[in-house]
């Protein structure tokens, strides 16, 4: 808590936060009541998972969960939260009813980031000590395959058809593309440096992978997994290396991509079809993780640094509101409810 | 064993080659490379700081590990051959050997003379050195080589990554305390250089002879404590004392015992440097922790330029599916090169002398305090570049 104060106190003298602040104020007034979800946030240094009510967009509960909570994910049902604690070496279940841990699954040392498959049978878990792509049973709570992969296995990503997992490996620089059936991988695709994200756009027919560090997405055809196009970004006044693109998600029609670009502070808004940027949104420090609310009009992003959420509201490409959060924000999922 | 082992080999050899059919379709390649080393210093005064014996290598080791681990998907296999030297042995010497063995990757932590000998001896024979060590500004200017890369930062960058946030901190008077060998005076220059660039001032400069003797001794802590408060006496009022002591004679004795209760920088105290084993930021935490579980040690700061420079090999030859020195140079001083080393940027060479750009950190070797360059520090193309001698200062020629 106190991290977070101290950080909110400085960012009132910062005229960059002040200007999102001013912003964000400006907008809440003109905000039009969101559906009733249920956003949760992991917060990487609170140990926490903040709760928050998108028809209020705001705050509701902050549950203390495992060390260091990076990636989450939500069942089908949204009754159970999936939570990556790294410093504890495990996955752990969250009942939203309950709002209580009811159980944990094992993923080998340092779990980061996990996808559900779309049956809901399995976990997949990207584990960065190992070098392993590991698949969990979530009935039986055990481990069923691990898969090799390159160096510091990353992002995690299904093909809408549930055929392909991707993953990313942040120090081999590829996404490696996995047949979910024999659990093989068919195609590793190079991409520049440190990728993250993985995502693939609605249809299916392209794979996007945002590079941190190489400062650029990737754009693969899925069907011949090759590059096919590089997507760079250019903000005026900021300095290449502060580019730096980490979480991805497409509006449910998938006319548009939203990327987070970390440390430049904003969210760079991409025409899917002719893959120009057309906007840059200016949210809070260090933006990382994105979701989209189920109703496909609100995008939450988490900002590390500030220690907050920003809501985009989707139509009008117009930052709404931040909502503070816990230390150091980093993963988000929405339920339903 | 050795029929078992022998299966093993082809067991494993299937699994590699059936995850390897259906990636980038390359030819296989062997990577070749070698790290050759003088001892260092083992007179160090805090006994954490005495080098392990495999300083630097186990950072280059790990390195290829990793580029072992995508070269599976590429099919190629990177080997470092480790060739430590003994005081008095030629580094030119050992290079033929090197290059008959067919070894194309020179990792050298020597010392500067010794890194130029070696560089000129290369000339002409096809092989790339990377400098995980040596400092000396010298290197990257009126001493440059077309056949060297350096990893290391040199003192300026060092020295100007803690002068940025010494001056951020509005500590701008300083007293510099250097000690009295060569390389001591080197790093004096290098922190004056700085202090002009950003804009503090050298209240007094003093020398701290080194009398001889050695480092260990039982009781030494009673002297100590009255040698270093008379040593640091009488010196006009300053905000923070910079030492100097690339040598290992007084630095770590003075924090806390210097006779005006000032913050210590430089040499001790807040220390610049390109690693630590305390470092955990921007993903960090992840080779520390596969450096540890390898060797059994926190890495520092040569074994991460060891690891950085056999990656920075590895990244230049999974993207030009070659090992070739020359393909292998063009691309790492081309425009496509970037490096991620864990410094939270992309990290790319000075194409005018083939210095590593790169984030300074700032610690006490407990903690990372900063990393320069340091918020408001601008500059035209990449702020990296206020970290030591600039494109139109530079005095360096390639050849």
């Amino acid at each position: 808590m106190h991290t977070a104060i101290s950080l909110r106190e400085r960012s009132q003298v910062n005229p960059l936060a002040r200007s999102v602040f001013a912003l964000n104020a400006l907008a809440f007034v003109m905000a039009t009541p969101a559906g009733a979800y249920t956003a949760y946030v992991s917060n990487e240094k609170g140990n926490s998972i903040t709760i928050i009510d998108t028809a209020k967009m705001e705050a509701t509960k902050t549950l203390l969960v495992g060390h260091r909570p990076r990636g989450i994910a939500l069942s089908q049902d949204g009754g159970e939260l999936f939570i990556c604690a790294g410093d504890d070496d495990l996955i752990q279940i969250l009942d939203t009813k309950k709002l209580s841990i009811t159980g944990t699954l094992p993923s080998g040392p340092d779990p980061e980031l996990l996808i559900l498959s779309p049956d809901g049978k399995l976990l997949y878990i990207s584990n960065e000590n190992d070098n392993l792509v590991t698949a969990i049973d979530v009935a039986t709570r055990k481990i069923v395959a691990d898969i090799p992969v390159g160096v510091e296995p990353e992002g995690m990503e299904l093909s809408p058809d549930g055929k392909v997992l991707v993953n990313t490996s942040e120090t081999t620089n590829m996404a490696h593309l996995i047949d979910t059936q024999t659990r093989k991988i068919f195609a590793n695709v190079l991409v520049d440096a440190r990728p993250r994200a993985a995502q693939y756009t609605p249809d299916g027919s392209e794979l996007w992978v945002s590079s941190e560090v190489g400062g650029t997405v990737s754009v693969i055809d899925a069907a011949n997994p090759k590059v096919k196009q590089k997507i760079v970004f250019e903000v005026p006044g900021l300095s290449k290396e502060a580019i730096q693109p980490v979480g991805m998600r497409f509006t449910h029609d998938g006319k548009k991509a939203f990327v987070a670009l970390g440390p430049a502070n904003r969210v760079a808004v991409i025409d899917t079809a002719t893959k120009k940027v057309e906007k840059y949104l200016l949210v809070g420090q260090r933006v990382w993780q994105l979701a989209l609310t189920p109703d496909g009009k609100y995008l939450y992003t988490t900002n590390g640094v500030s220690n907050d959420v920003s809501v985009i509201d989707v139509a009008s490409l117009k930052v709404l509101k931040s909502i503070a959060v816990g230390s150091f924000p980093w993963g988000v999922a929405i339920a339903r409810q | 064993m050795i029929f078992k082992h022998g299966i093993f080999a082809a067991f494993f050899g299937v699994a590699l080659s059936a995850c390897a059919v259906p990636a980038v379709a390359a030819d296989n390649i062997d990577v070749k490379a070698a790290f050759i080393r003088a001892p260092h210093m083992r007179e160090t005064l805090s006994i954490l700081d005495i080098p392990a014996a495999d300083d630097g290598i186990a950072g280059a080791e790990l390195a290829v590990e990793d580029n072992n681990t995508t070269g599976r998907f590429l099919g190629q296999a990177f080997a470092i051959e480790d060739v430590p030297l003994r005081p008095g042995d030629d580094p030119a010497a050992a290079l033929n050997g090197l290059v008959a063995r067919g070894v194309s990757f020179v990792l050298a932590d020597l010392p500067a003379a010794a890194l130029l000998a070696l560089a000129d001896a290369a000339k002409g024979k096809g092989v790339l050195i990377f400098d995980t060590d040596a400092p000396e500004d010298s290197l990257r200017e009126e001493n440059c080589r077309a056949n060297v890369f350096h990893i290391a930062p040199s003192y300026s960058m060092l020295a100007d990554g803690l002068a940025q946030y010494l001056v951020w901190k509005q500590w701008r008077r300083w007293f510099l305390m250097k000690g009295s060998h060569s390389q001591d005076e080197l790093y004096a220059r290098a922190l004056a250089h700085a202090a002009k660039k950003f804009g503090a001032k050298i209240v007094e400069e003093r020398t701290y002879e080194d009398t001889g003797g050695g480092r260990r001794s039982d009781s030494g802590s009673v002297q100590t404590q009255r040698l270093i408060p008379v040593a640091t006496q009488n010196a006009p009022a300053y905000d923070v004392l910079v030492a100097a002591d690339e040598s290992e004679v007084f630095a770590n004795y003075l924090p806390f015992r210097a006779w005006d209760p000032r913050p210590v920088a430089g040499s001790a105290g807040l220390r610049p440097m390109s690693w630590d084993g305390s470092h955990e930021q921007w993903g960090a935490i992840q080779l520390q922790n596969r450096f540890m579980k390898r060797s059994s040690r926190r890495m520092n700061a040569r074994d991460n330029n060891a690891w950085v420079a056999m990656r920075m090999i590895g990244e230049a030859a999974s993207r030009t599916g070659s090992n070739d020195p020359k393909i292998i140079r063009g691309y790492l001083t081309g425009p496509d090169f970037a490096i991620a080393a864990f410094k939270g940027q992309k990290q790319t060479l000075r194409h005018w002398n083939q210095q590593l750009r790169q984030p300074i950190l700032l610690g006490d070797g407990r903690m990372i305090v900063s990393v320069s360059p340091q918020e408001g520090f601008l500059h035209q193309t990449s702020e990296l570049d206020t970290l030591g001698f600039d494109e139109p200062e530079t005095k360096c020629t390639l050849q």
